[in-house]
């Protein structure tokens, strides 16, 4: 297990963010005190939710370019509640977040797995008609920090141990994630549905009912990410997490998901959701515009997807015993 | 001994097609049986209601004399009854062990997959049969015949007393046949009841017990192997009398057209040269694995090869992309017709005249009148059986599907055809037209490469055979000296020894 | 089937009743109905210059929708356009701030556009890999360039007759823009259909190895697909830079999504194969009218932008339920 996971694309990508933060600190030591990294972890905390919910997605052969909208309306929704009915719980507002999340995941599944229709459009498509019912529902308006209740607004923030709520979540979903892809039988169908689709229908796994999941997963992660993220900046209108799914999209590829399905880890996904999270926390420190944040995370994704394709270039049927031996 | 499985009356049918009519089949403990038949006789479909993927439309299915049903590859499995597919139905990413134990892994704590017990299990497993393989590795890292071994192991982990084998042998070299051969023996010593589906009749005589036989989606007949002749069981299988007959032809070879020298490739083949005439038919014999199509795709412009020198009508030629080739006169007719030779949703007249557009456009522009032209005077002279050139070639049969590839090559008017397997998966009756046609056309002149895994086909058809080991030539036979003896030692290496 | 005489027939259907039995045709159908509920629904509708207000609509996505059609039945797609309209508008805007008259300012939007497909190309054709997450990659590339030269800030000033690409009218009420679009659409239609550029394109999706084995250079039409996605895109940039007068890093976003909606909803397989440019044309008048129509009733965009989202799913989702209703 050790070895295998040194040789490995996370162990790689776990040394570029060490190489990353040291080059950093070098010249701005501030950057590399645990409280800052704390505080570095936690605002990356929303993309490592979604991202594990995107990794489960890709690992089927599909991909989720709903969970921002999916995000954003799951956020107006319990915002709208919270304004509503100050009263309800947070525990109940989690309920609520999560299980509007995975309905939402299982409309995009109930499309791909029922009707056969390409992931690609079907989330395209609801990506634009969640965004459009936030609209309708909140006609357009903002909620503000002075509408939400103080416990709504203070779960996420609240600090246990140096890190705050948001962290923990985070921590605690990339554990369970780890175990579910590793050590269930659905997580192993995961793997199979996209490394094989056919041969997984030999082998008793219904293909489409696999990724229904892997999208109620995702779209469950999204959910919860959905208050958390309202919560924690205290405001809540159409466009909040706009174009949030490419940074999603771009941490796993990072984080070496093959984009073709059947190949990934949750762990992965961690690290190239951490990867981009600081990149972001460090451009202000080193003086560069937050503009640049979208160019680089669009590089990152294209050179990650060009050393992707390197690692896993097909090894052909090695014929020659002289080769055998070289190879 | 009554059957541990019975088919009884068994029919399925798809939109347009009877698979299944009726049929019966019985599989006893402790024997094997041969399901024997033509390509869409109906052996696949069985499978397939067998382990769960399709559902009968009639007739009974009775395990141990009881009803039952199979409405997903689960409960199949829970029956009992296991299969080693013709195609790997294996995961790549996966590790061996969990490859073998996918869908009934064992379970520990919390109802989560207890690792451990499933790696000293799957070690088990491979160590009964014979494998020597870490399961904790990823599959991707195994070689085929190791995947293959994955694969039986996987058939083996649930506690199966049928054991069905679809082709097993079809990817194997001769010594790993001779390894599975073991094994059923020993699977059979266990009581399980296997039933061994097979195109090899060589194999069929040596380790079936039993027999069956379909036809066109019916039962034809059944009984003991003993009792029956290799000629009987053919006679069954196609309704008629059939003996392999090749062409006859007259060798007239003429001016050298092909001259390859030196061709080398990293890792798939070493140091090949030949020469080929016009008229001439070559034939490339080998293991499967031996790199023959390897180099024929490097030859094609589809790999690059690391040298080598390709002369045309003794001119020197590089050719980078099929497109050179075709240019220069060399088309090839690939051995997986489904996915590198036909365009299947395209209409047959738009297969046939995809690599002669360049010469029946004008300007660039397509002439819809000359493309049915061309597409109706080849497909003419194939024989070939469509409702109309616009049906899309994926709904024509096998054999059919080869015409239209053969039909597209010869339209282009090439001097050099290399043909991959031509006639692989194909009914005998089709072999035979495909036999005949590359008779004429070498007696046309036409210069012919015939890469063919059947010594009948090889011995039958080739004027002279190049054999082919581990990616380099083992030998260049040629009159006398081209035999079933021949060609089988140099492809296994047995021939060093006698230098 | 007689053995005597086995003459195979060209066709079994006559090319009238395949047009009849079309996807186009029904979409046609639903394009006169929406105009007749349009013309019924507002007193505004039916007047020559409303509706040439309408065309603009759909003008500039309806020309990249032309070159994508091509490149998703060759089974591709590029979900950059978007990026690359903001990349080449910006190039634009920076040329016109040091006095670009509009002849250089049209070459850099077509020439910007041409490299940002060229990248592409490369990145798919020669390294590789797969577009979609190629096209992604570079969406948020050439956007976040945009966004590194302009910030939050804005270029205007564009000289005297550049308006014309976006705002002139070539006769009566033909824009500019429209009567390009046509000539588009014809030459788009010729290539894909009449020519053996655009049977290549056809095989190629459906079975790019089949057709790399049958001689056709499979990587070269891919590759100047995507030139001409790109080449498309600077177009519409030039276009809608002109008609909008200005540039910031935000214009067009989103588009991407219409202009596949378009494409899709034109009756072309998004796994590539199959598909057609009457198609594509007519479902760009489709979303014209049916945008233009909800703005006369004061819907505000991002709820039609629900309606394009439901158009995508609904018009794939539709014929399946369809038959899986009558199934039983």
């Amino acid at each position: 297990m050790i070895k295998r996971l040194a040789t490995t694309r996370e162990a790689m990508l776990l040394a570029a963010i060490v190489v990353l933060i040291a080059l950093i600190s070098t010249r701005f030591g501030d950057f590399a005190t645990p409280r800052n990294l704390a505080n570095v972890f936690n605002d990356t905390a929303p993309l490592i939710l979604l991202a594990i919910g995107q990794m489960i997605v890709i690992l089927t052969k599909c991909i989720d370019l709903s969970v921002a909208a999916t995000l954003a309306l799951t956020g107006m929704v319990v915002a709208m509640l919270n304004t509503a009915a100050p009263g309800v719980p947070v525990a109940v507002i989690l309920l609520i977040a999560v299980a509007l999340g995975a309905a939402l995941g299982a409309v995009n599944g109930f499309f791909v797995w029922k009707l056969s229709i390409p992931p690609i459009v079907v989330t395209l498509g609801t990506m634009t008609i969640f965004r459009g019912i936030i609209f309708l529902i909140s006609d357009g308006a903002w909620v503000n920090a002075h509408e939400m209740s103080a416990a709504f607004k203070g779960f996420p923030r609240h600090v246990i141990l140096g890190l705050p709520m948001l962290g923990w979540i985070a921590i605690l979903a990339v554990v369970l994630f780890h175990v579910v892809t590793t050590r269930t039988p659905l997580g192993r169908a995961f793997f199979a549905v996209g490394g094989n689709p056919h041969a997984s229908v030999y082998t008793g796994i219904d293909v489409g009912r696999t990724q229904f999941w892997a999208y109620v997963i995702s779209g469950a992660l999204a959910g919860l990410t959905g208050y958390l993220w309202v919560a924690r900046y205290a405001v809540a209108y159409v466009d909040i997490a706009g174009g949030f799914e490419l940074d999603v999209v771009a941490a796993c590829v990072i984080g070496g998901v093959s984009i073709a399905g059947g190949s990934g880890s949750v762990i992965g996904a961690l690290l190239g959701a951490l990867f981009l999270g600081v990149i972001k926390n460090a451009l202000p420190v080193i003086n560069i515009s937050p503009f640049w944040q979208l160019a680089i995370s669009g590089s990152a994704i294209i050179i990650a997807i060009a050393l992707n394709a390197r690692a896993s270039r097909v090894k052909g049927r090695v014929i020659l015993k002289r080769a055998e031996h070289a190879a | 001994m009554p059957p541990v499985l019975a088919l009884d009356g068994v029919t399925k049918t798809f939109p347009g097609v009877r698979a299944l009519s009726e049929v019966s089949l019985n599989l006893y403990p402790g024997e094997v049986t041969a399901l024997v038949g033509e390509n869409g006789a109906g052996k696949s479909t069985v499978v397939k209601i067998l382990t769960g993927i399709y559902q009968p439309d009639g007739g009974t299915i009775r395990v141990d004399g009881a009803a039952a049903r199979f409405p997903t590859a689960q409960d199949a499995a829970a029956a009992g009854i296991t299969a080693i597919h013709q195609e790997t139905v294996l995961f790549d990413e996966l590790s061996v062990a969990e490859n073998i134990f996918l869908g009934h892994a064992p379970r520990g704590r919390f109802g989560l997959i207890d690792t451990a017990r499933m790696m000293s299990a799957a070690r088990d497993i491979l160590h009964g049969i014979g494998a020597e393989i870490d399961p904790s590795v990823r599959l991707r890292d195994l070689g085929i015949a190791n995947k293959h071994l994955v694969a039986i192991a996987r058939a083996l982990s649930i506690d199966a007393r049928v054991v069905i084998m679809d082709e097993p042998t079809a990817a194997l070299s001769h010594k790993e046949i001779e390894e599975l051969y073991e094994l059923v023996e020993k699977l059979k010593g266990q009581g399980k009841a296997i039933l061994f589906i097979s195109h090899k009749f060589d194999e069929i005589f040596r380790i079936a017990d039993r027999y069956t036989v379909f036809r066109d989606g019916q039962f034809v007949g059944a009984g003991r192997i003993a009792e029956v002749s290799e000629g009987d069981l053919v006679k069954m299988m196609v309704g008629r009398p059939v003996d392999q007959i090749f062409p006859s032809r007259s060798h007239q070879a003429g001016d050298e057209v092909l001259q390859v020298v030196g061709y080398c490739h990293p890792t798939e083949f070493d140091d090949i040269g030949f020469t080929l005439r016009k008229g001439e038919i070559l034939g490339f014999y080998g293991l499967v694995g031996a790199g023959r199509s390897e180099f024929m795709q490097a030859l094609f412009g589809i790999t690059e090869p690391s040298k080598g020198v390709t002369k045309i009508d003794g001119k020197v030629r590089v050719i980078r992309s099929p497109a050179d080739a075709v240019a220069n006169g060399i088309v090839y007719v690939p051995e997986d017709r489904g996915k590198q030779g036909a365009i299947t949703a395209l209409p047959i007249f738009q297969n046939v005249t995809l690599p002669s557009l360049s010469r029946l456009s004008r300007a660039g522009f397509l002439r819809l009148a000359e493309e049915f032209r061309l597409a109706r005077d080849y497909t003419g002279r194939l024989d070939l059986r469509a409702a109309s050139l616009d049906t899309p070639v994926g709904n024509l049969s096998g054999g059919n599907q080869q015409k239209v590839v053969i039909a597209k090559w010869l339209a282009t008017q090439p001097k050099i055809i290399i043909l991959d397997e031509p006639t692989k998966g194909i009914d005998i009756g089709s072999k035979a037209a495909v036999h005949d046609f590359m008779a004429e056309l070498a007696a046309q002149g036409l210069a012919v490469i015939m890469v063919s895994s059947e010594i009948p086909e090889v011995l039958g058809m080739s004027d002279r055979v190049i054999v082919m080991r581990e990616g380099r030539i083992a030998a260049e036979l040629s009159g006398a000296g081209m035999t079933p003896e021949t060609l089988v030692r140099h492809a296994a290496g047995i021939s060093e020894v006698r230098r | 089937m007689t053995t005597t005489e086995r003459h195979i027939p060209d066709r079994l259907t006559t090319p009238l009743a395949r047009v009849l039995k079309s996807w186009e045709t029904l979409l046609l159908a639903v394009a006169v109905a929406i105009f007749i509920v349009n013309s019924l629904a507002s007193p505004y509708f039916l007047n020559a210059w409303n509706l040439s207000d309408a065309t603009f609509n759909f003008t500039e996505k309806g020309m990249i929708a032309l070159a994508m059609a091509l490149l998703i039945v060759a089974g591709e797609i590029d979900l950059s356009v978007a990026s690359i309209i903001a990349l080449a508008s910006t190039a634009m805007g920076a040329a016109a701030q040091v006095g670009a008259g509009p002849a250089a300012l049209v070459l850099i939007g077509l020439g910007v556009g041409l490299a940002c497909g060229a990248f592409n190309a490369v990145l798919v054709t020669v390294m590789g890999l797969p577009s979609i997450v190629v096209t992604i990659g570079t969406m948020s590339l050439f956007r976040g360039i945009s966004y590194i030269v302009l910030g939050d800030g804005v270029y205007g000033g564009y000289p005297a007759g550049f308006d014309y690409f976006g705002q002139g009218y070539v006769v009566w009420v033909l824009s500019f823009e429209f009567v390009l679009f046509l000539i588009l659409a014809v030459i788009y239609a010729i290539v894909l259909h009449k020519t053996n550029f655009g049977r290549a394109v056809y095989a190629i999706g459906n079975n790019a190895t089949g057709a790399l084995f049958s001689g056709i250079r499979v990587n070269r039409v891919k590759f100047i697909l995507f030139l001409l996605t790109g080449l498309m895109s600077g177009l519409a940039a030039v276009c809608l830079t002109s008609r909008l007068g200005s540039t910031r890093p935000s214009i067009g976003v989103g588009m991407e999504l219409e202009v596949v909606t378009m494409v899709v909803l034109g009756g072309v397989n998004i796994l590539g194969g199959s598909g057609s440019i009457p198609g594509v044309v007519i479902a760009a008048f489709v979303m014209g009218l049916v945008t233009f129509g909800l703005g006369l009733l004061n819907v505000p965009g991002i709820v039609m932008s629900i309606f394009i989202g439901a158009l995508l799913i609904g018009v794939i989702a539709l014929p399946r339920l369809w038959s899986m209703m009558r199934r039983g």
